[in-house]
């Protein structure tokens, strides 16, 4: 009976600190309700209710998150091999403007083809930004995290400059646009669901990386050059080539996910498709400690508190500014419920 | 920092699912709050309603819906132009059985609130700024927009008459044909009190950045302007920079005088209780939608701040009369002949571009007078 005790204890002991965590958000979020005048137990019950109450919440959340499990992987990646990257939204704005100029470019295919090289445009240009960080990093020793930044900025800038000029589609006049996608080009939604693909690209895309990192040599290797960089060159090991490699396909990753916006929601390129997922992204991945599995619970736990934000405006008619203090407490907690945990693991 | 550990693999997920097992088993079990009998309206805003600008204008028409008889109001804010929007219109028709929604943003329109209108065929959809054309658009869906330039021009002449450099200052977000057109007869405003006076112009790239708005701001002072206005989402920062390095400023959107006691001259306010009254009347009298709903000052759309105390008799005079004659319908503001600001004729001589032509919704140049690029 011990040994079965002992057992189901071990099972159910790492889920502790989470739930402790969560259990401690809803706490300050009630307290913070309550001091403002609201009744925290309604309001707690709409978060619930909004993000996985029912099938169309979980539908609402699901597709709030499908966008962030391949921004999360632009941070997640580059991390395993030690790196801090922060420029996810930059790669995302060249991906979607890669993937928005194919369809014009393959006039005539069948719809297969062009959106696999629009993916493969998208993946390219997201990947090349994100690698000419580490390249800097590798070849220049430049701080990775603020030349990302700052080169996300400036992919940024380049997508406007490009959109509102010779990108631009003469007929969107007040909302600068590339020309439209061909109607047999755009990706639906999942069959019966009102999700759209981008959600299964996004979980393939995490299972893909976790095999990558946990399973293959080359995974093993970035991970060497993340532990400890002379140890790794010490051993041999291509430092710039891995470091270059894995902000590539992290780059990658965000380019994608702008490939998804143009194709499965918005139908071209323009300034809207930039809302922040590149930065919602760096939340998740450290949220799931860059466990590229991980990030697919974390992304689920953003797109469900925005679903349930949602809910909260209309029901209780709270400001935006009270879903950031609910976002900000579960990942505080999150934050320093980890840190007791792995205080405990470093002592075992 | 970067020394993170990829230790724990599974236990991580187990951990992050059981976080969800753990809220999902809190109590809950709300019911619907929309009431069966009253006509549910949804309102979308992209940003804050408190902006002091373009949100805060579209909650100040919401704040006279609440008040009408048979209608209950849901609003949500900050909803980003993307798939959120979507859900954020669904999730009113589903949970809040809302059937009418005004989607605020001018971004909402194509693809999000077309794609809504053709899902759900029974709920009306009221966009704001779009152009809703017959036979291309769905029936459920409607846009309503005013003719603000012709607020803008009043400020144009409020502003050349209180300037002394006769420099003035726009601060703009895209050089889309809204914007431009509003920056064009501002500065026609100005040349009917001064043809020497100039409006510089300087775009920000995007709706709401407030520190570039400022750095904008304080670039066109150090040049010489002495009068600000703007078309940006949310005026505050410009007018309250004006305020503070002693300039004059015309607001946009909604009123800012409360920013700027002293130096507040007038503003271009949007008026949008009158399309909203509007298009939900229609909605409970089971009339079809409003399917396109413009106008300008006369339709009551638009309307001027009250002057601030730095506008001369003899300015307010001049506003006065030309704002009567607006009222009355016979003012156009784009005639010919005019000349951008390349010297190319945009308007040949003797013809004269009423409010309401299509030419007006393309506008891609500045006029002669406006320093600035497309």
């Amino acid at each position: 009976m011990d040994a079965a005790m002992n057992r189901a204890m071990r099972a159910v002991a790492p889920l502790a600190p989470f739930t402790a965590a969560a259990l401690a958000a809803a706490l300050l979020f009630a307290a913070f309700l309550a001091a403002q005048g609201f009744e925290a137990p309604e309001a707690l019950g709409l978060v619930v209710e909004g993000a996985f109450g029912s099938a169309f919440a979980w539908q609402n959340t699901l597709a709030r998150a499908a966008p962030l499990m391949l921004t999360a992987l632009c941070v997640a990646l580059p991390a395993r091999a030690g790196l801090v990257i922060i420029g996810g939204e930059g790669a995302l704005a060249l991906g979607a403007l890669a993937a928005a100029m194919v369809p014009s470019l393959t006039a005539g295919w069948p719809a297969l083809p062009v959106q696999l090289l629009m993916a493969l445009a998208g993946f390219v240009a997201g990947g090349a930004w994100i690698a000419a960080s580490a390249w800097l990093r590798h070849v220049r020793g430049i701080n990775e995290t603020i030349s990302s930044l700052l080169l996300s900025y400036i992919g940024i800038a380049l997508f406007n400059f490009l959109v509102e000029g010779v990108l631009r589609d003469p007929a969107s006049l007040n909302k600068p646009s590339t020309p439209p996608l061909p109607d047999a080009v755009l990706i639906g939604p999942l069959p019966g669901l009102e999700v759209h693909w981008g959600l299964v690209w996004g979980v393939l895309a995490c299972a893909a990386a976790w095999f990558l990192l946990r399973r293959t040599v080359f995974g093993f290797s970035v991970g060497v050059v993340g532990g400890n960089p002379r140890a790794a060159l010490m051993a041999g090991l291509p430092v710039g080539a891995l470091l270059i490699a894995a902000c590539f396909l992290g780059g990658g990753a965000a380019g994608v996910a702008g490939m998804l916006e143009v194709a499965a929601v918005h139908g071209s390129a323009n300034a809207s498709l930039l809302a922040g997922y590149g930065y919602a992204g760096i939340l998740v991945s450290f949220a799931a400690r860059h466990n590229p599995l991980g990030i697919v619970a974390g992304a689920i736990l953003v797109g469900g508190i925005g679903a349930s934000g949602s809910l909260l405006q209309r029901r209780l008619d709270l400001p935006d500014a009270a879903v950031l203090v609910l976002q900000g407490a579960l990942f505080v907690a999150l934050l320093a419920f980890e840190t007791l945990n792995r205080k405990g693991a470093r002592r075992v | 920092m970067a020394q993170t550990r990829f230790s724990a693999g599974r236990r991580d997920i187990l951990r992050i699912l059981g976080s969800g097992a753990a809220v999902s088993a809190l109590p809950f079990g709300i019911g619907l709050a929309g009431a069966a009998d009253k006509l549910v309206v949804g309102v979308i805003y992209v940003g804050p309603r408190d902006d002091f600008g373009y949100n805060q204008a579209q909650a100040q028409a919401v704040a006279a819906l609440k008040k009408m008889p048979g209608v209950k109001v849901v609003e949500e804010e900050k909803v980003p132009e993307t798939v959120a929007v979507q859900k954020t219109m669904e999730a009113m028709i589903n949970q809040d059985k809302a059937s009418l929604i005004f989607a605020t943003s001018f971004g909402y329109f194509d693809p999000h609130v077309l794609k809504m209108a053709e899902k759900y065929p029974n709920v009306r959809f009221a966009h704001c700024g779009g152009l809703w054309t017959a036979g291309k658009h769905p029936k459920n869906v409607g846009s309503f927009f005013g003719y603000i330039d012709e607020c803008q021009y009043l400020d144009g002449i409020a502003a050349a008459s209180a300037s002394k450099s006769k420099k003035l200052g726009f601060i703009a977000a895209k050089p889309i044909p809204q914007v431009l057109r509003n920056i064009n007869a501002f500065l026609l405003g100005a040349r009917s009190v001064d043809p020497k006076a100039t409006v510089k112009v300087i775009f920000t790239g995007d709706w709401s950045l407030p520190v570039k708005e400022a750095e904008a701001a304080n670039s066109l002072i150090d040049q010489g302007v002495d009068v600000l206005t703007c078309h940006v989402d949310s005026p505050k920062v410009i007018v309250e920079t004006a305020e503070r390095r002693g300039v004059y400023s015309c607001g946009y959107h909604a009123s800012q005088a409360k920013l700027a006691p002293k130096g507040y001259l007038t503003g271009a306010e949007w008026d949008w209780q009158t399309p909203y009254t509007q298009i939900v009347k229609a909605t409970l009298d089971g009339k079809p939608m409003v399917n396109f709903l413009r106008g300008g000052l006369k339709d009551g759309f638009v309307k001027p701040s009250p002057f601030g105390p730095a506008v001369s008799a003899e300015a307010k005079k001049k506003s006065e009369a030309v704002k009567a004659a607006m009222l009355k319908g016979d003012f156009p503001i784009f005639k010919g002949p005019l000349l951008d600001n390349t010297g190319k004729t945009v308007i040949a001589a003797g013809k004269v571009l009423g409010q309401q032509d299509p030419l007006l919704e393309s506008m891609n140049y500045l006029v002669d007078g406006v320093i600035g690029q497309v």
